[in-house]
């Protein structure tokens, strides 16, 4: 048997629903089993942690094969809506949380939530934009020192 | 499967240390069982959860997730990652003599 694993460092890089989830569902899933866990929002990652994007995260509808939906079908005004309403509502039956409602939850078991510097300067945004839990805005090199000791997931 | 003996009693646990017996779990255990989980003393708090979890399994069949202890016990997720920081679900189940919960939220 391995030694366990006791601490996590989650990267996410994208701003659709299906590139955020499973970072989440990761980070959760590490607390709940007694792992530490880092979150580092980065790129298009910081619309998750940020005040005014992070209730309207949308399902990737275009050059997404996993939808087994033409790309062309994907790009028609709308369709990306309909079907992240649609995603949620099936999320929603699970009682699997909205992104907000998941990330505060994630913040409450202790998980340490953080955002790219070099993304919040390249977007022109500061740490009054994003929602309060998170803890820092840091650069790569400081996420790395966080990470010590540690396994990266990258999503 | 590693047998143990808390209050006088035989007990199975599993290699995770999850009661492969709940049958066999007693409150007398609890205090001893928390014990070996980091946890003492056992508070209203902790016992709040520990009775809730045991109480969800024999009704329900499994003890619940984090997000539903969170939901319907009437305890905090930031209150039982306090309680239980190893893990709320996890702990709490071996503590009351359930089988570890499965879900992913």
């Amino acid at each position: 048997m391995n030694d366990p694993i006791t601490k996590v460092s989650i990267i996410i890089s994208k701003g659709s629903l299906d590139g955020i989830y499973p970072a989440l569902i990761m980070a959760n899933g590490a607390r709940a089993e007694g792992i530490e866990a880092n979150l580092f929002f980065t790129f298009f990652g910081l619309d998750a942690i940020h005040k005014a994007r992070h209730e309207h995260i949308k399902l990737s509808t275009v050059g997404n094969p996993g939808l087994h939906m033409p790309t062309m079908l994907g790009g028609i005004p709308g369709v990306s809506t309909v079907m992240t309403h649609y995603m949620n509502h099936k999320m929603e039956q699970l009682d699997i949380p909205s992104i907000p409602e998941f990330i505060e939850m994630i913040a409450d078991t202790g998980a340490g939530l953080y955002a790219c510097q070099a993304s919040v300067d390249l977007f022109g945004l500061e740490k009054n934009d994003f929602i309060p839990q998170v803890a820092d805005i840091i650069t790569v090199g400081e996420f790395y020192t966080n990470a010590n000791g540690g396994q990266i997931i990258f999503t | 499967m590693p047998t143990s003996t808390i209050a006088d009693t035989t007990i199975e646990l599993n290699d995770d240390g999850f009661f492969t017996e709940p049958e066999q779990w007693t409150e007398l255990m609890v205090a001893e069982l928390a014990k070996r989980e980091g946890i003492d003393p056992v508070t209203d708090d902790h016992w709040k959860v520990i009775r809730f979890m045991r109480s969800e399994y024999l009704t329900k069949g499994s003890g619940p997730s984090v997000r539903m202890l969170g939901k319907t016990s009437g305890v905090t997720v930031k209150e039982l990652y306090q309680l239980f920081p190893k893990g709320p679900a996890k702990v709490a189940a071996r503590i009351a003599g359930i089988p570890k919960p499965r879900g992913c939220i």
